[in-house]
């Protein structure tokens, strides 16, 4: 069996060969598997529904802006339906989206392991997240939601809507991402294959370290946090609302110590996602290793400072505000390294341009625009202008989708052929790719015009002068749809192939390129053995 | 490069909005600066050093401290620098002149209720002298709401247990719309406020004796109007359909079951009560949530409202 480790195997007779997909059958062996590999693929399955789910709000909601009157349905279906969609892109598909579906499958591959550090507990986590989204499905089921996703009292403790079963469900799913990363935390840890030393490591498993440290110390407050609303609205206890002695604007506090913190769970492991992609196929070693994992720490511990720059216009004290603007700033700095870094990476490399590297320039374009924007939004008083508009609802897309959600993408076509063993088509990813990135900035560049000029974020009705951004916005979500059903459609339909991936198809330095495609249950044949660095493309005598 | 400042922006109604345009622009240039700087080096990364064949040998070129220290800097001087910007300009529109005029403000699901000085009341339209500093003491009766002008670059949460305020200087006449910027529910969108800056004599006049208009229009018109800028219609329909409210068509001669087991017709003297106390009589099946209007509407317009809802047939 060694030669599976060293050459592919031909096509034909791989298909027989047992790996983690074939090995065991019936759905009963998926429902109790620990395999991480497993656990990652039905994640994955999970949060791409979720992410449908998402979507078809989303189109909802842009078609509903198509008109400034009522366009499809009420006023009330409009509130629930942006609700939705924000609870839903958020914890159910971006923040378990890269950490527990790619995350699980690829980490322990990387680091040379059979499995995660607690395999039980991985697949508790999983329940817990099939769980939490019972929940939140039973909150529409039985009517809906109508708070916004960010739950701000005392209107999410008043309102007769179903907010403490999604709440609920958040909570749950709280859980959920609190143990995936103390599982990847300890799997860090302890599971490295001997040699592989911390500044050796893969950057993909610095930027989930450092999400797992951010899940497991700001989640517990968002649970806390939800939970008190369920008390508040079920026992009445007074802690945010004003009728029973509350302070509404403590929830705010307590609601964003979680949540800016959740935005950087949601963009590093998409911003490891590039790290790992871009050295792949500049065929290059990444440039500033150093640089670029002690910036996802800094980034880390930075982003719980700054959650009052939610808040400028709440009535905190303007000395909070000021030092609360001024630590903003600070954490664009790491964001910047990296893209430097990036950029410096690419210089004199041997591009390629297959689909993953297309959606990891998407991403630098994109996420460039949004953490320029987001310069605009830390500098006090051009914030106060354009808190709760339009420019808010663009740049977080920038960052969230045209970030987190691209480098998502990137990253399912980077390990697709080592997860399913299938190669897609690259004939139909580059339009797909384009479609996508068109649309997307026909969606979201019109709404930073709208927001500027003034356009409040969560509008049923809006005045006229606005209709032809919002008209422009809408036709753009419908060419970024497109776009991403091509990508669901030409992913799916390379299923149907027999077993077609080579063990490396990119050329990629990492172990998971040194087992077969897709891999066997235990990952590797033997103990993998480090004979070189996660990048070190260039010979030996060709370094300088 | 003035047609993209005001492509952006709304056209700025105070001194203070200018400055925080000017500091737009600023920020716009540097993003675009550093937005094309990132592009161009990627397109040109991208065809400059494409792969051209499969064993193509690529440098060792592993890291460079001085580069390092170059990109992170140079943007760090350039934050710092936007942040003293911004919190500067920040505390120019926090701290206002000593001489306001000072109008307090009650947010309500889904109406803005303004009281002067004197005791006058209005709802959703505020008149101002222009050229006067005017600042707002604010609260809401309900959830939090957010007081937000865009032509004045001004913005604050309005909150139910306690005072937030605002000010702001304009300096030509017009008409400004005032938006809710915090998610309030079913009317947010449509608890829009008017400001009318107007001159000294003819907010003089105005403060005196109400709108010209309102004291001459014909009953029934006025009330379409009241229905229209009093927040009525966030509702109350006119056409039939089930809001919060019950709704106008044909209410009137009507009888209706209340929630306490009586019946009520519908008459002048229960539309008047269900106008200044909404609270005594409650239709079933609708919650009891109308604030009052006691004190915020003249005689004339309480005829006219009801000479409206007569006219809904």
């Amino acid at each position: 069996m060694a030669d599976v480790l060293t050459a592919p195997p031909e096509v034909g007779r791989r298909h027989f060969e047992p790996n983690y997909l074939n090995e065991r059958r019936g759905i009963l062996s998926w429902l109790t598997t620990l395999d991480h590999k497993r656990i990652g693929v039905m994640y994955l399955w999970s949060v791409l529904v979720a992410f449908l789910l998402g979507g078809i709000f989303a189109m909802v909601v842009r078609m509903e802006l198509l008109t400034p009157k009522e366009t499809i349905i009420s006023a009330d279906a409009y509130n629930k339906a942006f609700t939705l969609h924000g609870a839903i892109m958020i914890f159910l598909f971006i923040i378990p989206g890269i950490p527990a579906a790619l995350g699980n499958f690829v980490l322990p591959l990387l680091i040379g392991a059979k499995d995660v550090a607690f395999p039980r507990l991985n697949l508790a986590s999983y329940y817990l997240y099939v769980a939490g989204a019972l929940f939140a499905l039973a909150s529409m089921i039985f009517g809906g939601v109508d708070t916004g996703w960010t739950f701000y009292t005392p209107y999410s403790t008043t309102t007769t809507t179903k907010v403490s079963l999604l709440t609920l469900g958040a909570f749950i799913l709280g859980f959920s991402s609190i143990f995936t990363g103390v599982n990847f935390i300890a799997t860090v840890h302890k599971l490295r294959v001997p040699g592989m030393t911390w500044f050796n490591m893969p950057l993909f498993i610095w930027g989930l370290y450092a999400t797992a440290i951010i899940q497991v110390l700001a989640t517990p407050v968002l649970g806390i946090t939800l939970l008190l609303i369920v008390m508040e609205r079920v026992w009445k206890v007074g802690i945010f609302d004003p009728a029973l002695g509350g302070d509404p604007v403590l929830f705010q506090h307590f609601f964003w110590f979680y949540s800016h913190p959740a935005v950087y769970i949601m963009i590093l492991p998409g911003m490891a996602i590039i790290s790992e992609v871009i050295p792949t196929f500049s065929k290059k070693t990444i440039f500033g290793y150093k640089a670029i994992a002690y910036s996802s720490v800094a980034i880390a511990f930075i982003s719980f400072l700054v959650w009052g720059h939610h808040m400028f216009t709440s009535g905190q004290s303007d000395l909070a505000t000021a030092v609360f603007s001024f630590l903003t700033f600070l954490v664009a700095i790491p964001s910047a390294i990296k893209v430097f870094n990036w950029l410096a990476t690419m210089y004199r490399g041997s591009i390629d341009l297959k689909a993953p590297m297309i959606y990891a320039i998407m991403f630098l374009l994109l996420f460039a625009i949004g953490g320029l924007t987001g310069i605009f939004l830390g500098t006090i008083s051009v914030d106060v202008h354009l808190h709760d508009t339009y420019f808010v609802v663009a740049h977080f897309h920038y960052v969230m989708m045209g970030g987190t959600v691209i480098a998502f993408i990137a990253g399912l076509h980077y390990w697709w052929p080592k997860m399913f063993g299938r190669m897609y088509s690259e004939k139909w990813a580059r339009p797909a790719a384009l479609l996508i990135f068109l649309g997307f900035n026909m969606t979201f560049l019109a709404q930073f015009i709208l927001g500027s000029r003034g356009m409040p974020r969560r509008y049923y009705n809006y005045l006229e002068q606005f209709q032809p951004l919002h008209v422009f916005s809408t036709i753009g979500s419908w060419v970024l749809a497109l776009g991403l059903f091509m990508v669901g459609g030409y992913l799916l339909a390379s299923l149907r192939k027999p077993y077609d991936a080579p063990d490396n198809p990119w050329g990629g330095k990492t172990l998971e390129w040194t087992t077969s495609s897709p891999p066997i249950t235990h990952n590797f044949e033997t103990t993998p053995v480090l004979t070189h660095g996660p990048y070190d493309y260039s010979p030996q005598e060709a370094t300088r | 490069m003035n047609w993209l400042r005001s492509l952006m922006m709304p056209a700025p109604g105070s001194s203070y909005a200018s400055e925080v345009d000017d500091l737009y622009m600023l920020i716009f240039w540097i993003s675009a600066f550093f937005f094309l700087l990132i592009a161009g080096l990627l397109s040109y990364f991208v065809w400059r050093y494409r792969r051209r064949s499969a064993d193509e040998v690529t440098p060792h070129i592993s890291h460079n401290f001085k580069l390092e220290v170059v990109w992170s800097v140079i943007p760090l001087i350039i934050v710092v620098v936007l942040f003293f910007l911004g919190f500067n300009s920040y505390m120019n529109a926090r701290v206002g002149p000593g001489e306001a005029l000072e109008i307090q403000v009650r947010g309500k699901r889904w109406v803005w209720e303004f009281e002067y000085p004197d005791g006058m009341r209005t709802l959703n339209e505020i008149y101002i002298p222009v050229n006067r500093p005017v600042r707002f003491v604010m609260s809401s009766e309900d959830v939090i709401h957010s007081f937000y002008v865009p032509s004045f670059r001004v913005k604050m949460d309005v909150l139910p247990n306690r005072y937030t305020d605002l000010w702001f200087h304009p300096i030509e006449e017009g008409v400004h719309t005032m938006l809710c910027a915090e998610y309030c529910g079913r009317g947010h969108s449509d608890m829009l406020a008017q400001i009318h800056v107007v001159s000294e004599a003819k907010f003089r006049e105005w403060q005196e004796q109400g709108d010209e208009r309102m004291r001459t229009m014909p009953l029934a018109e006025l009330g379409k109007m009241l229905y229209e800028s009093r927040g009525c219609a966030t509702c109350h329909s006119i056409d039939g359909t089930r809001r919060e409210g019950p709704t106008f068509k044909g209410i009137y001669g009507e009888s209706h079951a209340m929630r306490d087991g009586s019946t009520v017709l519908v008459d002048e003297n229960y539309l008047r009560e269900s106008i200044l106390e909404p609270q005594a009589k409650i239709r079933s099946g609708y919650e009891a949530i109308m604030p009052t209007f006691q004190g915020l509407l003249r005689e004339r317009e309480i005829a006219a409202l009801i000479e409206f809802i007569k006219a809904q047939k």
